[in-house]
This record gives structure tokens, C-alpha cells and sequence, in this order.
């Protein structure tokens, strides 16, 4: 079974993450879900990938592209995974 | 003298020695996030130990971790170790914290694991709540069980040097 090429760091019942969930469902596109504690100081993971500490944050293997900021990160799947979109990422700006 | 009564749990028709552990998926916990997972996913890359035991913050969820963290399995004989119980992703990182153990557990609140394992163990005074009696299964890259233990006592404790001796002869 393949894992799904994009990876969601999420905080359960944050807004901003299931912005980020609505717009990957909305696309049909496949992703797979890692739940991070409340506590900043608990999310050295996200820090490590993103060098901040605050989720929703993706990483998408399809296009190597690493983010965070939901704004930022809904645009992107727009822009990647929507109508129109291209499959391959065309340069992005992480 | 003081003496005290074991309580004996009913016979239980488990998972046995040979049989196909059941495959399920359930959040899987480590010291940073928790994702869903499923065992055979994770006995695909090697051998695992799979211990059920009784809700994080009982004392014998510490004793078993401690002893399993010691011991130290994963690290001489390239075993996963893995622990499921009832509690909720939030406890079962508190518990890999407090333990200071490298090891994941599964989440299943509902459990239905257990059920499927044949281990349920209907716990007196908590209405409502259910949880795995303690078990350990020894399982190879299929899935096959090698290796079995059930509690038919409670409070029980699997025998660490028996479950070694079964790692060993399986590594």
C-alpha cells in the first residue's frame, strides 16, 4: 500500500488545519494526517521541517515543497492540484 | 500474615501460537505525532512485539514499560516493539515521555482490537469501560504469530525471559 505523497501536520479542532484539510478533500487529493500536540514547545517535528513550530504545515513529496501558513498552503494546492493546475509543481516559491 | 486473592480471568478463545495475528489500523503514537497506521505495515519491515496492556497511568501500563524499555529489545534484536491499549493519543505521548522509551502504541479506545484478539477484559467498578487483559504476541514479517501470551490472572505479568528466549530464537 503507497503512502500518500503529502504529509499534513495538523493540531486537532484548529481552524486553520481543517482549512487545509477542506481544500485537499475539495481536490480529491490523497494525504495522510500526523496530530501534533497543543504546546508549541511539543512540536520540535514541525520545527525541524518547516523551522517554525506552527501547523497546519505540508510536506509534499510530489514536488519536494515544504510549508506552512494555511493562507500559503491552500493557495498551493490550489495552484498545484486544482483545475487547471499543472501535476508537477512549476518551481513554487518554498 | 496477610494474604490476598488473584482474581482468575475466564478462559478466552485468543490468537494462538501459528495463527495470523488480525490486521487493523489505529492512531500509532511516537514521542512527537500520531498518525494512522496499520501492523501490517509496520511487521512488514521486521519482526514485532505487539503488548497489550492496561490504561496509561496504571501501575502495571508502568511496570510492563519499564521493564520492556530496559530490556531494550528493539535495539538487540531488531524487534519493533509496539503497545496498544485503550487510552487516547494525548496519554500514550505522556507515557512515552514519562517512560522515557522509544517505543509506539497504538490507540483503541473502542477496543476493538482486543475484541478481535479474543483478550477482552470487562473491568469491574468502571462501568462502561473495557480494556485488553495483558498479552504479548510475537509476530514475524506475515504476521504469524510466534510467540503467545495471555494473561488468566489479574493484575498478570508476561514472563520477559520466555518472550527473549522466543525473540531470540526468531532473530
Amino acid at each position: 500500500m503507497a503512502e500518500p505523497a503529502i504529509t499534513l501536520y495538523r493540531l486537532q479542532a484548529c481552524p486553520f488545519c481543517e482549512r487545509v484539510v477542506d481544500t485537499l478533500q475539495d481536490h480529491d487529493v490523497q494525504y495522510r494526517s500526523r496530530f501534533v500536540e497543543p504546546m508549541h514547545s511539543d512540536r520540535n517535528v514541525v520545527k525541524r521541517l518547516t523551522g517554525s513550530r506552527t501547523v497546519p504545515a505540508i510536506v509534499d513529496e510530489n514536488t519536494g515543497v515544504t510549508m506552512s501558513e494555511s493562507k500559503q498552503i491552500v493557495e498551493y494546492v490550489e495552484r498545484t492540484y486544482g483545475d487547471g493546475g499543472v501535476d508537477e509543481a512549476a518551481g513554487g516559491d518554498a | 500474615m496477610v494474604g490476598f486473592d488473584v482474581v482468575q480471568l475466564p478462559e478466552t478463545e485468543h490468537v494462538a501460537e501459528g495463527e495470523t495475528a488480525p490486521d487493523f489500523t489505529r492512531p500509532l503514537v511516537n514521542e512527537e505525532y500520531w498518525e494512522d497506521r496499520s501492523l501490517s505495515a509496520v511487521a512488514e519491515d521486521g519482526p514485532v512485539l505487539l503488548a497489550f496492556h492496561p490504561m496509561d497511568g496504571s501501575f502495571p501500563a508502568t511496570y510492563l514499560w519499564n521493564e520492556m524499555r530496559d530490556r531494550a529489545w528493539d535495539r538487540e534484536y531488531g524487534v519493533t516493539v509496539l503497545g496498544v491499549s485503550i487510552s487516547d493519543p494525548y496519554s500514550h505521548k505522556r507515557l512515552i515521555e514519562e517512560r522515557g522509551m522509544d517505543y509506539r502504541l497504538f490507540s483503541d479506545p473502542s477496543n476493538e482490537v482486543a475484541e478481535r484478539y479474543g483478550i477482552v477484559n470487562d473491568l469491574d467498578g468502571m462501568a462502561g469501560v473495557e480494556e485488553p487483559r495483558p498479552a504479548v504476541f510475537l509476530l514475524d514479517v506475515d504476521r504469524t504469530v510466534e510467540y503467545a501470551w495471555v494473561a488468566s490472572e489479574w493484575p498478570e505479568f508476561p514472563d520477559y525471559d520466555e518472550i527473549e528466549t522466543a525473540i531470540e530464537t526468531l532473530a
